[in-house]
C-alpha cells in the first residue's frame, strides 16, 4: 500500500470487496426469515428448546448484521477485536451482577 | 480535506478506528442496562411485569428496524459508486424507518404507562423504561445524524468520493440495530415466554 494515498482512498480500495446490493438483499431476507421464525416462538408451543432456539436466532442475526451490514467480514479484524472486547467486557459485568445478586439473597447462615 | 485525515500506525482510517473503539464502549453500555433488567425482572413490586409487552407490535417495529440496516448499507453502497442522489433516496428510507420505530416505541411507552407501568413503579419498569429509551434515543441520535448526511450531500459539503463518512454514520446506525436485536430476544421474548410457560 503506498504511503501517499489518503484514508479515503484507501478506504474506496477497501470497498472491492464488499457485497453487491444483491448479496445485501439476500442477507436482509434471511434475517427477516430468522425474525419470522423467533416471533413464532410466541404463537406456537415449541416446548423446552424455545428459549436455546431464541438464543441461537438472535446470535446469527447478531453476527450477520455485524458481519455482512457492518463489513466485519470483509474490513480489517482489528474492528472485530473491538467490537468483541466491548461484547465480553459486558457479559463479564452481567456475570459480576449476578454472582453479587445471588450472595445478597442468600440465607444467612 | 482529505489530506488532513491521518492514518493510524495500524494503516487503517483512524475515523473508523474511533467509531469501532466508541461502539465497543457501547456495548458495554448498554450491557449495564440489560444486565440491571435482566437481574430485576421478577421485582414488579406488584405492578405490572413482562406481560404487559405486546409481541406482535413490537416484532412488527423490530422488523421495520431490521429492514433500515438494509437501507443503510444500499445507501453506503450507492456512495461508494458515487451515485448520491440514490445514496440520498436510501438515507430518507432509512430515516423514515427509524422515525416508525421510535413512533411505535412512544406508542408502546404511552400505554405501558396507562396500565400503570411507571418509571417508577417497580425496579423492573425502571430498568425496562432506561434500557429501552437510552436504546430509542440513541434511534433518535441516528435519526439527526442521517438528516444531516441528507442536507449536507444536498449542499454538496459531502461529496461523491466521501463515502467514509456514510460509512461512518451507516455503522452508527447498524450498532442501534444490533443492540434492538439483542433487546427484542433478551427483554421481550424470552421473559414472555418463560411467564406463559
Amino acid at each position: 500500500m503506498s504511503s501517499t494515498q489518503t484514508p479515503e482512498q484507501q478506504a474506496d480500495q477497501g470497498h472491492d470487496n464488499h457485497p453487491t446490493p444483491r448479496q445485501y438483499v439476500n442477507i436482509a431476507l434471511v434475517l427477516a426469515v430468522l425474525t419470522a421464525l423467533e416471533v413464532s416462538t410466541y404463537f406456537f408451543e415449541f416446548g423446552a428448546i424455545a428459549i436455546p432456539l431464541l438464543v441461537v436466532l438472535m446470535v446469527v442475526k447478531f453476527l450477520y448484521v455485524a458481519g455482512w451490514f457492518m463489513h466485519l467480514k470483509f474490513d480489517s479484524p482489528i474492528y472485530s477485536r473491538l467490537m468483541y472486547t466491548g461484547l465480553a467486557f459486558a457479559l463479564v459485568l452481567y456475570a459480576v451482577m449476578a454472582v453479587v445478586t445471588l450472595f445478597d439473597h442468600a440465607p444467612m447462615i | 480535506m482529505a489530506t488532513d485525515v491521518a492514518t493510524t500506525t495500524l494503516g487503517i482510517d483512524h475515523r473508523k478506528l474511533g467509531m469501532w473503539t466508541f461502539l465497543g464502549s457501547e456495548f458495554l453500555f448498554f450491557g449495564a442496562f440489560v444486565s440491571a433488567y435482566l437481574l430485576y425482572l421478577d421485582t414488579t413490586a406488584g405492578g405490572p411485569g413482562v406481560e404487559i409487552f405486546d409481541i406482535p407490535f413490537t416484532s412488527i417495529s423490530s422488523f421495520v428496524l431490521l429492514m433500515s440496516s438494509l437501507t443503510m448499507v444500499l445507501a453506503h453502497h450507492a456512495h461508494t459508486k458515487g451515485d448520491l442522489r440514490r445514496m440520498r433516496l436510501w438515507i430518507l428510507a432509512t430515516a423514515g424507518q427509524g422515525a416508525v420505530f421510535l413512533g411505535g416505541q412512544v406508542f408502546e411507552f404511552n400505554v405501558f404507562f396507562r396500565e400503570g407501568l411507571e418509571l417508577s413503579t417497580s425496579p423492573f419498569a425502571t430498568s425496562f423504561y432506561i434500557l429501552t429509551g437510552f436504546h430509542g434515543l440513541h434511534v433518535f441520535v441516528g435519526i439527526l445524524l442521517l438528516g444531516s448526511l441528507y442536507v449536507l450531500s444536498l449542499t454538496g459539503k459531502i461529496k461523491a468520493n466521501q463515502d467514509v463518512k456514510t460509512e461512518m454514520i451507516g455503522l452508527y446506525w447498524h450498532f442501534v440495530d444490533i443492540i434492538w436485536v439483542v433487546i427484542f430476544t433478551v427483554v421481550y421474548l424470552i421473559p414472555e415466554i418463560a411467564v406463559l410457560d
